[in-house]
């Protein structure tokens, strides 16, 4: 890269908002994702302008840009796959307006999605979207990946909660698309935009709605000896119409893990539980738990927990939104899948996932948004060991391959990014894939932006690079 | 016929067969856009024929736009050039219904009544209560971006559609989304769609997710003073935790509207009786759930609407929500029919500047001396009927006055505005898609991605796109 952009960057931003020495560069390499891929410099931009003028040496020395929100992605999107600068959006981490009646809020890119919710909290409200990443993962983060989480069964994606958002095209245009008052007239540009995994635009601005609290939440936990009878009780709660606020299911291999780690209260000797969630009114809350409560039973739930407190309920959330964590303390690697099934499909794909992992030599952990089919198997496996790492890809592809063939999807909620894009040809035609190229192409002409991501390349399984992921980390 | 209607239909019969090409100009009227009749209709069976069909036209550099039941086809500008109706409606059949997912793939000329019919048998619908509901398509339905009083509850069809398949101006079958509730593999073409009037693709077929029907549902009515109380009421309900499932604020006007032949012959079921008022400002709410919600809903409105000082209230139960929330999602046809020369802007403001949006707009069209009847949904939409008794110049003189005026209030308001119905011939003074906007430029980078010869609904969208 032209050195030139170091200098420009610094001219532009100072030179403590730009990082180039190759041990500054190391901590953005990677994302929550199994890949690597280092930035040549990392630029740190205060405002719209700086992200304009951030564009314009990109242009100038023809080099890639991608943005990066807190970098928890699962599948690649915020590396720079090709090099060049990195932006991350943390020093953008301002709420700029919260407008409590409207139930609207106005945010920098920068900010960490949870903190939308609690600021406003003491009025009633709150972000919908709820990522597990959701502590660490920002706004910019979310819309660029269209973030899903366990309680948009109920209550949707990051898309649907987005009104209006200020861009940065890769040209250095300002736009704004959309608009707080709702249906603006002309294409849906934000529908375009979010979830376009940063190949369109680096978003400056965000305007999202805000969702009142509901009067009564019920969690319940209800437990099984099988995993069948826990699926089945999935695919009977969704046919009977009862949608609750969220249906999460975890096998009994992942329960060990997380009780050995959080100590959430899940017990270890069962195949598989199911936190339930139904909020609401405090009429219709109390008959869906027991609507619930009741399939569970009809299908040989051993057990129906009804969280008492909001401890008690908090308790069982950190136990489901840290077990990717809890899963990282058992291998040096782990590869998280995130396919799509039909609702209908649960029970036998349980078992299909399970009959790859023995044909593959792995045991695979499965913890998942169940009410919404969106699957995230586990595979455990040693990445230093090149063997092991062409299995877990092997077996990730046929669980993939499978989701496919049941009418699904190979990703719900973390994006295609740089992981998934050879796999975009199983769902696609290269007619479909040329016309979202061309779109691409419309907004990004000269591919400066985000370049390597969502659209097959030439790139080989065996090709992917992979390191050991640090203990703890959150996802999913 | 006309001659250049005969080459063109021969050339069409070969791809769709004679019998689908209509040529003569008696039934082509009905496929009349803003006074613009096709050299040819034609009624394909697939995608396939579709495709054949457009690439046939970009060639021979013919405009198309395609028609499902025609109900919608006055709303934008009238087209630029139009020489073939792409009639849609034998791509009727439900491609895939899997009720235990809830789940749905439709072809896109299937009436959306018989939809309706086919989800009932498993208690199950589309939360779209849209206009022309006895004979609109899922397909017009959404090319025309028209929307539900049930989007209180359900949001729009961005939020509940799952994937689509289309043919590009180039003739090209694409796809985007898929059919399972959560994915974000690929752009979301599919909601670029939504409200396009066809300029980017022919809409093929479309997969939705279902829901399951509500227990039981009532509806609550209430009337106050002024149009600030009524808006009051809406407000002071959005802050509760109660989640219903319509808000409609009706002007004094529509009390007439709603009892007049024109309503009847749209919605044959009477209107409940002294329910809405004809000099009061109404507020009306539609509610579900089990009994003991249902009570809760009745007990926390009649409170809600004392403190916020309605004159009289009424609570609808189950042989009179049907016909009234029949009113409500038929509220622009019977507008429509009710004058010579209805003019309907939808007016988009945030929430709590419906107030301020209504009174501007009301007193544009008195100025103006036009009469005029507001329907306003509580999420901030508002359909403003201007209903003059005359369609001749002096009335098209006061329409464009009184909307020029209301396009300029709501921009001070944050919001927008546009006019998707009004006489054909008023089109050329009237700002049919409101004020220019902002982010123009880059829809026009869309359209030339899906449409570069600008084959499809040439010039009826934004701008002129």
């Amino acid at each position: 890269m032209d050195s030139r952009v170091i200098t420009d960057l610094k001219k532009l931003l100072g030179a403590e908002a730009v990082l180039h020495r190759p041990e500054e560069l190391l901590l953005y390499e990677y994302d929550g994702s199994v890949e690597i891929a280092r930035p040549n410099c990392v630029a740190f931009p205060k405002n719209t302008s700086d992200v304009v003028g951030i564009v314009q040496i990109a242009n100038r020395y023809q080099v890639p840009l991608v943005g990066r929100g807190a970098g928890t992605g699962l599948s690649g999107g915020a590396l720079a796959r090709q090099g060049g600068i990195l932006v991350p959006f943390s020093r953008m981490n301002r709420i700029l307006a919260i407008d409590a009646e409207n139930q609207r809020a106005t945010v920098q890119p920068g900010v960490v999605n949870a903190d939308v919710s609690v600021a406003v909290a003491h009025l009633g409200l709150h972000f919908a979207p709820d990522p597990s990443s959701q502590r660490a993962s920002t706004i910019g983060g979310n819309v660029s990946e269209n973030s899903g989480g366990p309680h948009t069964l109920a209550y949707g994606v990051t898309t649907n909660h987005v009104l209006s958002l200020e861009v940065v095209l890769p040209t250095g245009e300002v736009v704004r698309l959309g608009s707080p008052a709702l249906d603006p007239p002309g294409y849906d540009l934000d529908g375009l935009f979010v979830g376009s995994e940063g190949t369109l635009a680096l978003v400056t601005e965000i305007t999202v709605k805000l969702t009142r609290n509901p009067e009564a939440v019920k969690t319940l936990l209800a437990i099984f000896d099988t995993v069948d009878d826990a699926t089945e009780t999935v695919v009977d709660i969704t046919a009977r119409g009862i949608t609750p606020a969220a249906c999460e299911m975890l096998d009994g291999w992942t329960i060990r893990a997380v009780e050995a780690y959080v100590h959430a209260g899940f017990p270890i000797d069962c195949a598989a539980v199911l936190l339930l969630e139904v909020d609401g009114l405090r009429e219709a809350v109390e008959q869906q738990a027991e609507d619930i409560a009741e399939v569970c039973r009809l299908h040989r739930a051993r057990e129906v927990r009804v969280a008492r407190d909001e401890a008690e309920r908090a308790l069982l959330w950190k136990g489901r939104k840290n077990a990717f964590g809890a899963v990282g303390r058992l291998s040096p690697t782990y590869y998280v899948q995130d396919g799509v099934i039909p609702r209908t499909k649960l029970p036998d794909t349980l078992r299909r996932i399970n009959e790859i992992g023995t044909k593959y030599g792995f045991e695979i952990g499965n913890i998942f948004h169940a009410g919404d089919g969106n699957l995230h198997p586990i595979i455990l496996f040693d990445a230093r060991e090149e063997e092991q790492f062409r299995r877990a890809v092997a077996t990730a592809d046929e669980i993939i391959c499978f989701c496919i063939e049941m009418g699904g999807s190979i990703t719900g909620e973390h994006g295609v990014g740089m992981e998934k894009d050879r796999l975009m040809p199983l769902l696609f035609s290269e007619d479909d894939l040329n016309l979202m190229r061309r779109v691409r192409d419309a907004f990004n002409p000269a591919g400066l932006l985000n370049p390597g991501k969502i659209f097959p390349t030439a790139k080989g399984c065996g090709e992917i690079r992979v390191r050991p992921l640090p203990v703890g980390a959150s996802r999913a | 016929m006309s001659t250049a209607g005969a080459t063109v239909g021969s050339r069409l019969a070969d791809i769709v067969g004679p019998q689908h090409v209509i040529t003569d100009s008696a039934p082509l009227a009905a496929f009349a856009v803003d006074d613009k009749t096709p050299a040819v209709a034609v009624r394909p069976q697939s995608t396939a024929e579709i495709s054949e069909v457009v690439k046939f036209a970009a060639k021979e550099h013919l405009a198309v736009i395609a028609t499902g039941a025609r109900t919608k086809l006055g709303i934008g500008l009238p087209p630029r050039q139009y020489d073939i109706a792409l009639d849609m409606t034998r791509l009727d059949h439900v491609v895939a219904y899997d009720p235990g997912d809830l789940t749905l793939s439709v072809e896109a000329g299937i009436p959306l009544h018989k939809l309706g019919g086919i989800l009932a048998e498993h208690r199950q619908f589309l939360p779209l209560g849209v206009p022309y509901q006895s004979q609109t398509t899922i397909g017009g339905t959404i090319a025309s971006g028209v929307d539900s009083p049930l989007r209180q509850h359900y949001g729009t069809a961005r939020d509940y559609m799952l994937g689509m398949e289309f043919v590009t101006g180039e003739g090209i079958a694409s796809k985007s989304g898929g059919r399972v509730v959560k994915n974000v593999t690929g752009y979301d073409i599919h909601k670029l769609m939504i409200g396009a009037l066809g300029t980017l693709g022919v809409i093929t077929r479309i997969n939705f997710k279902t829901f399951p029907m509500p227990a039981a549902s009532r509806a609550f009515v209430a009337t106050f003073q002024t149009v600030e109380r009524a808006c009051g009421m809406r407000n002071r309900l959005s802050q509760s935790p109660l989640a219903p499932m319509t808000l409609e604020l009706f002007s004094p006007g529509a009390a007439d509207l709603f009892s007049s032949e024109a309503a009847s012959r749209i919605e044959p079921n009477p209107m409940p009786q002294n329910v809405i008022s004809g000099t009061r400002w109404s507020f009306t709410t539609g509610f579900a759930g089990n009994e003991n919600a249902l009570k809760r809903y009745e007990t926390d409105l009649r409170k809600m609407a004392e403190e916020c000082g309605a004159v009289d209230l009424a609570v609808l139960v189950a042989p009179q929500v049907a016909p009234a929330f029949a009113r409500k999602r038929e509220f622009v046809p019977i507008a429509l029919s009710s004058s010579p020369a209805a003019t309907i802007l939808k007016i988009c403001v945030v929430p709590m500047k419906m107030s301020e949006a209504l009174k501007a707009a009301g007193q544009a069209a008195e100025a103006n001396h036009l009469p005029w009847v507001a329907m306003a949904r509580g999420v901030g939409v508002i359909y403003f009927a201007m209903l003059p008794k005359g369609r001749n110049d002096e009335t098209k003189r006061q329409s464009a006055l009184a909307s020029n005026q209301i396009f300029a209030a709501c921009a001070a308001l944050g919001g927008h505005a546009t006019i998707p119905w009004c006489p054909a011939e008023w089109k050329d003074v009237l700002k049919v898609w409101g004020l220019d906007r902002p982010d123009f430029a880059q829809m026009q980078k869309l359209k030339t991605v899906f449409d570069p010869l600008a084959v499809l609904s040439p010039g009826r969208f934004v701008g002129g796109i």
